[in-house]
């Protein structure tokens, strides 16, 4: 097991340094420099300007020494807001994206599941075309729709929340509202299709033949059987609610990491853009890795092969 | 002797886009104390659905009991509640299924499987469920019962897996014990063992058997009475002797007479024609007088009661009416029951 993780952060430091070297040149490639914006400059002061942060040298040079600041955990400073390294903008930043993706995804993958069992337990009943249509809804109508009903009915008309903003734990209820309904609807369509296929299964029958109760079958054997599909569709979603959904973060005008990636793209700082893109990278390696290890928690058949080869 | 289990005219049927498909129609036979029934019969005869009948584990809302009484010790379960039926299940009648590799739960520990039932059923402590399953693996004949306690349903064979499944059924020693097609999906070396280890069971915890099979090979070893099952009905009932040595209805010659034999001389296996008629619109009179080269012209019109044999034995065929034509079975048929005459009924031993 220690040996197969090992392999693994082996392997993920190899992808982390292919991600920055074709990010590095793919923003090379970008149209306009950081300087493009700044008329009132003269010749020599942008001259200055890209001497100051290496912006003159030859692009191999400027990556080898990227990547060595890069080895030293240095990301850079950001040409944007004066002088402040990259890592102090993005700890500043990634709490509140954290919170609001941990939040929606715990909240959101549970109470889908349960819709998902419901459905499945009710199948074909009225439940279960409830519990459907709300999967369906969910995924289909995207979210800024619910976060501006959100809005309007519990911060404007009711009054129970913020309208937007960050600050107090009641600040991030509507937002991780708004963020949970795709992936519980996903949740819930995924857990509907795989208990109803595992609640056929033999074992099942087994399990009714030894007079154990509709509950605890479905809890102690069905649900364990129906997880495997929804962690491999809930793992990239993590990535994707944790890192920030510009939208979403936009409406209750929350300073999370969607938005000033967004913005750092927009004006070519390419420190600051090398940086996001790489912290990304980092959680979706290491939310992979989780995903693989929790593949083997569930399920006894999947071995981990990591000693050999 | 006293009767444990008592069918009486059972009927099952299935509500399909179709229409009503009658797969049990009126089955009645009854099961002693420590006795082994066979129930016999090609796919789609009913023997499965009677099973699941009496586990009351039909498939719900699709399947349903018409009619009829099953008397478990006098008491009706086709009218127990859903709660009642489940201290029923897995502790006075249990099940081991056909497939051993899909009947037991992939992601849980054999050890757990077994104890379940133990703890629901009889309330022992995880300590004391842990100690029987161990003697329960041990049994049925599983090496190494502490360290395969511990392991899944992937780290076991075929034959293991039948064996850890006939560990649960075993469980809380039930009085019956239904095996549907329990070696069926089993090598024949692998069939014997667990036939064996059923028998020997049998002996030490004197449970009664309802054993389903279409193999005429594995009745004769284990069985002490048979009934032949046709589209929903039982055709022909006796000891086991009574079928083998003195079949009386064409559908059970057929059934003899297409069983491979070692010292068989014809070239070419015996095959009853045609199939079985379709369930959701049952034919008028015998359902078998289309396939039956025996049939008589009233089997057409009305369906043969069953006609007593002897006190044991019973077949519903029109050839047993007394106006009906002297009917011999079949050459080859005859021939075979010389053949388990002679060898002293054990044409099941490899």
């Amino acid at each position: 097991m220690v040996r197969y993780i090992m392999r693994r952060v082996f392997y993920m430091l190899i992808t982390l340094f292919i991600i920055a070297t074709f990010s590095f040149f793919l923003m090379k490639l970008m149209p306009g420099s950081p300087l493009s914006a700044e008329d009132k400059l003269s010749e020599e002061q942008k001259q200055i300007v890209l001497e100051k942060y290496g912006l003159d040298e030859p692009v191999p040079v400027q990556y080898i020494k990227y990547l060595g600041g890069l080895v030293q955990g240095d990301l850079g400073i950001s040409f944007h807001f004066d002088n402040t390294p990259v890592s102090k903008i993005l700890m500043d930043r990634l709490g509140p994206s954290l919170q609001l993706g941990a939040q929606s995804l715990i909240f959101g993958s549970l109470l889908g599941i349960l819709l998902g069992l419901v459905a499945a337990v009710f199948h074909n009943g009225a439940l279960d075309y409830t519990s459907t249509i709300v999967a369906v809804l969910g995924t289909s109508i995207p979210s800024f729709v619910f976060a501006g009903l959100l809005q309007w009915v519990f911060a404007v008309e009711l009054g129970w929340f913020p309208v937007a903003l960050w600050g107090s734990f009641e600040h991030t209820v509507l937002p991780t509202i708004a963020l949970m309904i795709y992936p519980m609807a996903t949740a819930a369509r995924f857990t509907r299709t795989e208990m109803i296929e595992v609640m056929g299964s033999n074992y099942i029958t087994t399990a009714r033949a030894k007079g154990l109760k509709e509950s605890e079958i479905v809890f102690k054997h069905g649900l364990r059987n129906s997880l495997i599909p929804l962690i491999t569709v809930m793992g990239p979603m993590a990535v994707g609610l944790m890192t920030g959904t510009l939208v979403i973060e936009q409406i209750f005008a929350v300073p999370g990491i969607g938005e000033q990636f967004v913005t750092s793209i927009m004006i070519n700082d390419y420190p600051t853009i090398m940086g996001t893109t790489l912290l990304f990278s980092i959680m979706f390696v290491v939310i992979i890795l989780i995903i693989d290890l929790l593949y083997v928690v569930i399920d006894p058949r999947i071995r981990l092969t990591g000693g050999e080869s | 002797m006293s009767k444990l289990l008592e069918v009486k005219d059972l009927k099952v049927s299935f509500n399909t886009f179709n229409g009503e498909v009658q797969a049990v129609r009126g089955v009645s036979f009854d099961l002693n104390k420590g006795e082994t029934i066979a129930i016999v019969g090609e796919s789609g005869s009913g023997k499965s659905v009677t099973s699941n009948a009496i586990m009351q584990l039909l498939p719900k809302p699709h399947g349903y009991v018409k009619g009829g009484e099953i008397l478990f010790e006098g008491e009706d379960l086709v009218k127990k509640s859903t709660s009642e039926m489940r201290k029923i299940r897995g502790k006075d009648i249990s099940m081991v299924f056909q497939d051993p590799m899909t009947s037991l739960n992939p992601t849980m520990k054999i050890g757990t499987q077994i104890m379940e039932g133990l703890i629901k059923h009889q309330k022992m402590s995880k300590e004391h469920a842990k100690k029987r399953a161990i003697e329960l693996l041990d049994l049925v004949g599983i090496p190494q019962p502490e360290v395969r306690m511990k392991q899944y349903p992937h780290q076991f064979s075929g034959g293991m897996r039948q064996r850890v499944v006939v560990a649960i059924s075993l469980a809380c020693n039930p009085k019956i014990l239904i095996a549907d097609e329990p070696t069926t999906a089993l090598d024949v070396t692998i069939q014997a063992q667990i036939l064996e280890l059923m028998k020997d069971i049998q002996k030490k915890t004197e449970s009664a058997i309802i054993f389903i099979t279409h193999d005429l090979g594995v009745v004769a070893n284990v069985a002490d009475r048979v009934a032949v099952m046709y589209a929903g009905k039982v055709v022909e009932i006796g000891t086991t002797d009574d079928i083998f040595y003195n079949p009386k209805h064409p559908y059970t010659w057929g059934l003899l007479g297409s069983m491979p034999t070692l010292d068989s001389a014809e070239e070419e296996l015996f095959a009853i024609p045609g199939s079985p008629p379709d369930m959701t619109n049952p034919p008028q009179g015998d359902a078998f007088a289309a396939r039956n080269k025996f049939a008589l012209e009233i089997d057409k019109v009305m369906e043969p009661p069953m006609f007593k044999v002897s006190d044991t034995h019973y077949a519903a065929t029109w050839l047993l009416h007394e106006d009906a034509p002297k009917i011999e079975p079949p050459a080859s048929v005859q021939l075979r029951m010389q053949g388990f005459a002679n060898t002293g009924n054990k044409v099941g031993d490899q």
